[in-house]
């Protein structure tokens, strides 16, 4: 069949297309070069060193490879501390760029500025859409496959439809980001995304700061895409900027008007309400005002809900508030340099003030490590992606999601609510 | 022949790998293995036993250990109505054949059956077989070659020798 030449792409077809070198069709399969690889402390060096040992090769670019330590950090086990001596030992060896000990990686990678629009980038871990909010096409793969683009550079894709996500309208008081992934899990199912390319677009998005757009990026996960993507705009260039990246030429990258969609959600903010997503499937999501538990630990952490913006949110609530009796709030930010600007901004003093328990900046019980993993029977409402069963401590453990105003307003309450009466009474 | 393990939508990598097995190794994750949907699986199966399960199979982490624990316990492979798309590349990239299927109901749950990816057919007891979706074809020799790590050892091979 002859391919007529296509006047209309989208975002991802023209990311795709430049990586691969040629203008490209959804459906196709395509080899493409990677600009940029990002590798964790888990599956990082300790499970690609032995297969490049295995290839009889090294880095194709040790320039293009970025290393972060955030699931074994702090390194308080036995077996955490052998992993961080031999990822660092692998940094030292290879001369990648290293963040150590320094946030989890999808809120590091951009904010040390190793992201551009337009990048093809691939990530070691699975909430790597995060870094579509920047404009670049980043997805995640499992260690092998890592390893096979450390090798050569490459890696195959089949060039995703688009599946465009539209919200319109202002967002009101008390929602936020995550309150439009949850209701996005519920009403599109966790396999919504069909492994395509999501986009998100419309004035809605366009008002949203950078950290709110990455927890929509990184939630693309949750609906099964391979990427989350937001056209990068103002906003984007001036985070960039801030970052000291240098954001290049970024006008065109946009899907063009009339490009063939899979598919067209068209949302308005206006009927939004606080959401919250019940045991055990980010796809449970309904009205935090409908949801009847009883709360035992509250958790702000996780690259998708500990940032700070995120922080901020929760402090809006806690400022001059108590955590209800027997409630035990757990906040781990996500990244030092948010965690530096929180205490200079007064939020992590609020968190002291309210009784919290700072944890380090590091991926933590939203991955099931740590001191604190949940134990039998207790029930978490947590700013995190995923509450799947047993994935945050023992299968008997319930986890609710919810936003980071939410799990703050849950923690005074001390069962699940609606946060829009706190902050009213706080205005 | 094999026997057929059914089970239904959304099976997830922490159900598939553990996270609390995590640092026992791929045995301890093998030996646990679906444990908190099907705990009579790990226990149970042989090689050359499949897996057949609804949509979104391995949705969730990109932690491989949820395809090796499946290879790890001899599986012939795994058909799905569909795959999440990292469980699906890791499956591939590690030689765990994965086929999808728009209608499994004929596969019961412990009926003897034998896997064949080549062919796309999930073959069952007397003269049936479930017609597979064929694998794409850009994929075909990274799965005869067992997996992505045989696959560009025969190619920095072929490279270092032209």
């Amino acid at each position: 069949m002859a391919m007529q030449t296509q006047t209309a792409n989208t975002l991802a077809q023209k990311i795709i297309g430049r990586a691969a070198g040629r203008a490209v069709a959804v459906g196709e399969v395509v080899t493409a070069r990677v600009d940029l690889a990002m590798i964790h402390d888990s599956g990082g060096p300790r499970r690609v060193a032995p297969i490049l040992q295995e290839l009889g090769v090294g880095l194709w670019d040790s320039e293009r490879v970025v290393l972060i330590s955030d699931h074994f950090v702090p390194g308080d086990t036995e077996e955490g501390a052998r992993i961080l001596q031999l990822t660092r030992a692998w940094a030292a060896e290879t001369g990648v760029a290293f963040h150590d000990g320094q946030g989890i990686c999808h809120v590091v990678l951009p904010e040390r500025g190793h992201l551009v629009p337009g990048m093809l980038v691939v990530g070691g871990d699975s909430h790597s859409p995060t870094g579509g909010a920047f404009g670049a096409y980043m997805f995640g793969i499992g260690a092998t496959e890592m390893a096979g683009v450390l090798a050569t550079g490459e890696i195959w894709l089949r060039v995703p439809g688009t599946i465009l996500i539209e919200w319109r309208g202002a967002l009101g008081s008390g929602l936020m980001a995550k309150d439009i992934m949850l209701a996005l899990c519920g009403r599109l199912g966790m396999d919504g995304g069909k492994y395509q390319a999501v986009e998100y677009t419309g004035d809605t998005i366009a008002a949203l700061s950078m950290q709110e757009r990455m927890t929509l990026a990184n939630m693309a996960a949750e609906l099964g895409g391979q990427v989350g993507l937001i056209a990068p705009d103002a906003v984007t260039a001036r985070y960039l900027a801030a970052a000291g990246a240098a954001p290049g030429d970024w006008t065109g990258l946009t899907t063009d008007p009339g490009a063939d969609l899979l598919e067209h959600h068209l949302f308005e903010a206006a009927t939004l309400a606080p959401q919250v997503a019940a045991p055990h499937s980010p796809a449970n999501a309904g009205n935090a005002a409908d949801a009847d538990a009883a709360v035992d630990i509250a958790y702000i952490g996780a690259c998708t809900g500990a940032k700070h913006a995120d922080l901020a949110a929760a402090a809006r609530i806690l400022r001059g508030r108590r955590l209800a009796p027997g409630v035990e709030l757990l906040v781990a930010p996500a990244s030092r340099r948010d965690q530096d600007r929180a205490a200079a901004d007064g939020i992590m003093a609020v968190f002291e003030v309210a009784g919290a328990k700072i944890l380090p900046n590091a991926c933590g019980i939203c991955a099931g490590y740590g001191a604190h993993r949940l134990s039998a029977d207790t029930t978490c409402i947590s700013s995190t992606a995923r509450n799947f069963k047993g994935r945050m401590g023992d299968p008997t453990a319930q986890v609710w999601l919810g936003s980071p105003l939410t799990v703050a307003a849950s923690a005074v309450a001390g069962r699940i609510v609606d946060p829009r009466d706190m902050l009213a009474e706080a205005a | 022949m094999g026997r057929i393990f059914r089970l239904g939508d959304d099976v997830d990598t922490d159900q598939l790998a553990p996270g609390r097995y995590m640092r026992g190794g791929i045995e301890a994750l093998a030996a646990h293995c679906l444990e908190s949907v099907r705990p009579d699986f790990a226990p149970n199966a042989r090689p050359g036993d499949i897996i057949v399960a609804g949509r979104n199979f391995g949705m969730g982490s990109s932690r491989e250990q949820a395809a090796e624990a499946l290879r790890h316990l001899g599986l012939a492979g795994v058909v799905a109505e569909s795959f999440a798309g990292i469980f699906y590349r890791n499956a591939i990239n590690l030689g765990l054949p994965v086929l999808t299927a728009p209608d499994l109901s004929a596969a019961e749950d412990g009926a003897e059956a034998r896997l064949d990816p080549a062919g796309g057919r999930l073959v069952l007891a007397g003269e049936h077989s479930i017609t597979l979706d064929p694998l794409p074809e850009n994929l075909l020799p990274i799965i005869a070659a067992g997996g992505l790590v045989p696959f560009l050892k025969a190619r920095f091979r072929r490279e270092g020798a032209a």
